[in-house]
C-alpha cells in the first residue's frame, strides 16, 4: 500500500494531496498541465520539500514531517521515469543501465539480463545515449530506473514528448511491466488514452488538489472525471474475460464479474480485438457517445451488441445531452444522448431498455494486472 | 611575416642563449605551478557559485577583482600579506616556507590573477549541465559525493581542460603581479615579460627584446591553437 499525504505552499501555487495505492497496482495521477502532479511526485521521491508530508510505502514510512523522518532521495529507492529521459550524456546505455544497478546493495531482484529482455534494449547496450531515439531513450530511461530495484516507480508524462508512433513504441512495454512484474508504478498524465490502458486506479487533480480516487472502472463513470477530461473521451471502462471468437471473427468478451450462468448472452461483448485467447483478461472502453438506448427490443439491425439493462442514473452532461448510467447484469455503461431523447422517450431510473453498440467502436486492451508474480517490495 | 624571415626567426630560436632558456623553462614552471595551485580551489568556487545562497555576489565580485584591479595592486597586497612581516608570511616561515622573491612566490602571483579567468571557464560549463541529470542520479541511489564525482566532474571536464589551458597561457605572461611580489631575480623569478622588460631597460637590449617577444609569441600563439583543438575534440568525443 501507498500512502501519501503531501501539503505544500509556493508563492504562485499550492497543493493540497492525499491518495493511496494497494500495490502492486498502477496509479494514475490525471490533470491538466499545471495542476502540481510533477511537484506532487517530486515530493514522494523526496527530491522536492513539502512543509507538511506524510508518505508511507509497504509500512515503511520514507517522510513524516510531524516526527522529523526524511529519507533521503538517494535512499528512497523510488525510481523515477523523467519526460526527458536524462540520460547521463557522458555514459553509453550500458553505464547508463548499470547506474543504479551498481549502487544497489542488496541482492537484485531484477536482473540486467530480464530488463534487457523485457524492455528489448539489447541492440543498443554500445550505443552513445544521444544517438538514440526518442522512445529508445524512454525505454532505456525505464530500464535504469527499474535496475536500481525500486519499491515504487514513478513515471512523470514519459511519453508526452513522443509521437504517436513512437508511444506505441514505448506503451506495450510499460503494460508488460505492469502485468509480468507486478511493479508499484505511479504514472504521472494528462492523456486518458494511456491513462486508461495502464492505470489500475486514478487520482484526479485539479489545480493542486485530488478532487477524486478510486479504481479506475468506476472512476471512469464519476462526474469528476468530465470536469477533466474531454467530452468524447468520456465513457464506461471494463474488464471482461475473452470467451471466444464468433462465426465472423470477432472476440467475444464476457463483461462484469458476475457468474450467474444464465444471464451470459445478455453480458458479451463483440469486439474487434487481435486477443482471442479464451480465458484472456481485457480491459474494453465503451465511448458515451457510441452508445443507442432503445426502449423496445430492437430488431432487423446491423450493431453486433445488443445487452439488456436497467437505467441506474441519468446526469445532466451539456446543455442539450444527458448522460445516462445502465446496469448491464451488474456492470455500470455510460451513455451520452440528446436531452429531446430523453424526454421523447420518457428515460428515468429504474426503466429497462437495452443498450446499441457497434462492435467497430469498441476497443480492447490486454489487461492482466496482479495475475502473475507479486514483487518482493521488502528491502 | 614573409615565410623566409620566419624560417630564419624559427631556426635562430633553436638556439636559445642561456638566459633565454632560463626565462623560458622559469615561465613555463611558474604557469605551470599556478595552475596546479589555483585548480582545486577553482573547481569549488566555480561549483559554489552555481548555487543559490546569500552572499553570492558578494563572493563573485571577490574573486573577479583580480581582473580590474591593477596588477601592481594585486603584488603589493600579496607582499603585506606574504611579506617578512606579513600575517601570512610570518606564520609559514614557521613551516620554512618563503613565497617572497621565490618563483613560488612568482607562482602564487600568477595563480591569483590568472583565479578569475580559470573560475568563469569552469562556471560557463558547470552551468551548461542539466541539474536534472543530478536529480536523476539522486533516484538512483547515489550520494552527493558520488553524483558529484560520477555526474558533475566528468561533465565538466572538457571545461576544466579549456580552464587549465587559458590560465597556464595567460600566467606565462603575467608582469604587474610577480615584478611587484617577487621582484626581478635571474634564475629565480625573471620570467619571459620580465626579462623582455629588462633587456628593454639596457641601452643595448634592442636584439635580446626582439627575441623574447618573438618568444613569448609563439608560445602565447600555440597555447591558444592548443586550447581550441583540445575543446573541440572533447565535444566530438562527446557528440555535441
Amino acid at each position: 500500500m501507498l500512502r501519501a499525504d503531501v501539503k505544500l505552499t509556493r508563492s504562485h501555487f499550492s497543493l493540497n494531496t492525499q491518495f493511496e495505492l494497494p500495490t502492486p497496482g498502477v496509479v494514475a495521477l490525471l490533470g491538466r498541465s499545471g495542476c502540481g502532479k510533477t511537484t506532487l511526485i517530486n515530493v514522494l521521491a523526496g527530491l522536492c520539500h513539502a512543509e507538511k508530508a506524510h508518505i508511507e510505502l509497504d509500512d515503511v514510512v520514507l517522510e513524516d514531517t510531524s516526527r522529523n523522518i526524511n529519507v533521503p532521495a538517494e535512499a528512497r529507492r523510488i525510481g523515477y521515469v523523467f519526460q526527458d529521459a536524462r540520460l547521463f550524456p557522458h555514459l553509453n546505455v550500458e553505464a547508463n543501465l548499470r547506474y543504479g544497478l551498481k549502487r544497489f546493495l542488496g541482492k537484485p531482484y531484477l536482473s540486467f539480463e530480464a530488463v534487457i529482455e523485457l524492455l528489448g534494449l539489447g541492440h543498443l547496450l554500445n550505443q552513445k545515449s544521444s544517438q538514440l531515439s526518442g522512445g529508445e531513450r524512454q525505454r532505456v530511461a525505464i530500464g535504469r530506473a527499474l535496475l536500481a530495484q525500486p519499491r515504487l516507480l514513478l513515471l512523470d508524462e514519459p511519453l508526452a514528448a513522443l509521437d504517436a508512433a513512437r508511444r506505441e513504441e514505448v506503451l506495450p512495454y510499460l503494460e508488460s511491466l505492469r502485468d509480468q512484474w507486478a511493479i508499484p508504478m505511479v504514472y504521472v498524465s494528462h492523456q486518458y488514452e494511456e491513462v486508461l490502458r495502464l492505470a489500475t486506479h486514478l487520482v484526479l487533480m485539479q489545480s493542486g488538489s485530488t478532487i477524486a480516487q478510486g479504481d479506475i472502472g468506476r472512476m471512469s463513470l464519476s462526474p469528476e472525471l468530465r470536469a477533466i477530461v474531454g467530452h468524447d473521451e468520456i465513457g464506461a471502462i471494463i474488464d471482461g474475460e475473452v470467451l471466444g471468437t464468433d462465426e465472423s471473427g470477432l472476440t467475444r468478451v464476457l463483461i462484469g464479474h458476475n457468474q450467474a450462468l444464465d444471464a451470459t448472452t445478455m453480458r458479451t461483448l463483440k469486439v474487434r480485438t487481435p486477443i482471442t485467447a479464451t480465458g484472456k483478461k481485457l480491459r474494453i472502453q465503451v465511448l458515451a457517445r457510441d452508445l443507442i438506448i432503445a426502449t423496445q427490443a430492437p430488431e432487423h439491425l446491423s450493431v453486433r451488441n445488443i445487452l439488456k439493462g436497467r437505467i441506474h442514473a441519468l446526469a445532466r452532461d451539456d446543455n442539450d445531452s444527458d448522460l445516462v448510467t445502465v446496469d448491464v447484469g451488474g456492470t455500470r455503461l455510460l451513455a451520452r444522448i440528446t436531452h429531446s431523447a430523453t424526454r421523447e422517450l420518457g428515460l428515468r431510473p429504474g426503466l429497462n431498455c437495452w443498450v446499441l453498440v457497434k462492435a467497430v467502436s469498441l476497443r480492447g486492451h490486454a489487461f492482466n494486472a496482479g495475475s502473475s508474480l507479486t514483487l518482493h517490495s521488502s528491502p | 611575416m614573409t615565410t623566409p624571415t620566419a624560417l630564419v626567426s624559427l631556426a635562430a630560436l633553436i638556439s636559445l642563449t642561456p638566459s633565454e632558456y632560463e626565462a623560458l623553462s622559469l615561465s613555463l614552471g611558474v604557469a605551470a605551478r599556478s595552475v596546479l595551485l589555483s585548480l582545486a580551489p577553482a573547481i569549488f568556487l566555480a561549483w559554489i557559485l552555481t548555487r543559490r545562497f546569500h552572499g553570492r555576489f558578494v563572493l563573485d565580485a571577490l574573486v573577479h577583482l583580480p581582473l580590474v584591479l591593477p596588477p601592481v595592486m594585486v603584488g603589493y597586497l600579496l607582499l603585506i600579506l606574504f611579506g617578512t612581516h606579513g600575517i601570512l608570511g610570518a606564520w609559514l616561515r614557521v613551516f620554512h616556507v618563503r613565497l617572497i622573491f621565490t618563483r613560488n612566490g612568482a607562482a602564487l602571483a600568477t595563480a591569483v590573477m590568472s583565479f578569475p579567468l580559470m573560475v568563469r571557464a569552469i562556471r560557463i560549463s558547470l552551468e551548461g549541465i542539466d541539474r536534472g541529470l543530478e536529480d536523476a542520479a539522486r533516484t538512483l541511489g547515489a550520494g552527493a559525493w558520488d553524483r558529484f564525482r560520477s555526474i558533475t566532474l566528468p561533465l565538466m571536464l572538457p571545461g576544466i581542460l579549456a580552464a587549465v589551458i587559458t590560465a597556464f597561457a595567460a600566467g606565462l605572461g603575467e608582469f604587474g603581479a610577480v615584478i611587484t611580489f617577487v621582484s626581478n631575480i635571474p634564475g629565480e623569478t625573471r620570467t619571459l615579460p620580465l626579462a623582455l622588460y629588462s633587456a628593454l631597460q639596457s641601452p643595448d637590449g634592442d636584439t635580446a627584446a626582439a627575441r623574447i617577444a618573438l618568444i613569448s609569441f609563439l608560445l602565447g600563439l600555440s597555447g591558444l591553437i592548443v586550447a581550441e583543438w583540445f575543446t573541440r575534440r572533447m565535444r566530438s568525443i562527446r557528440g555535441r
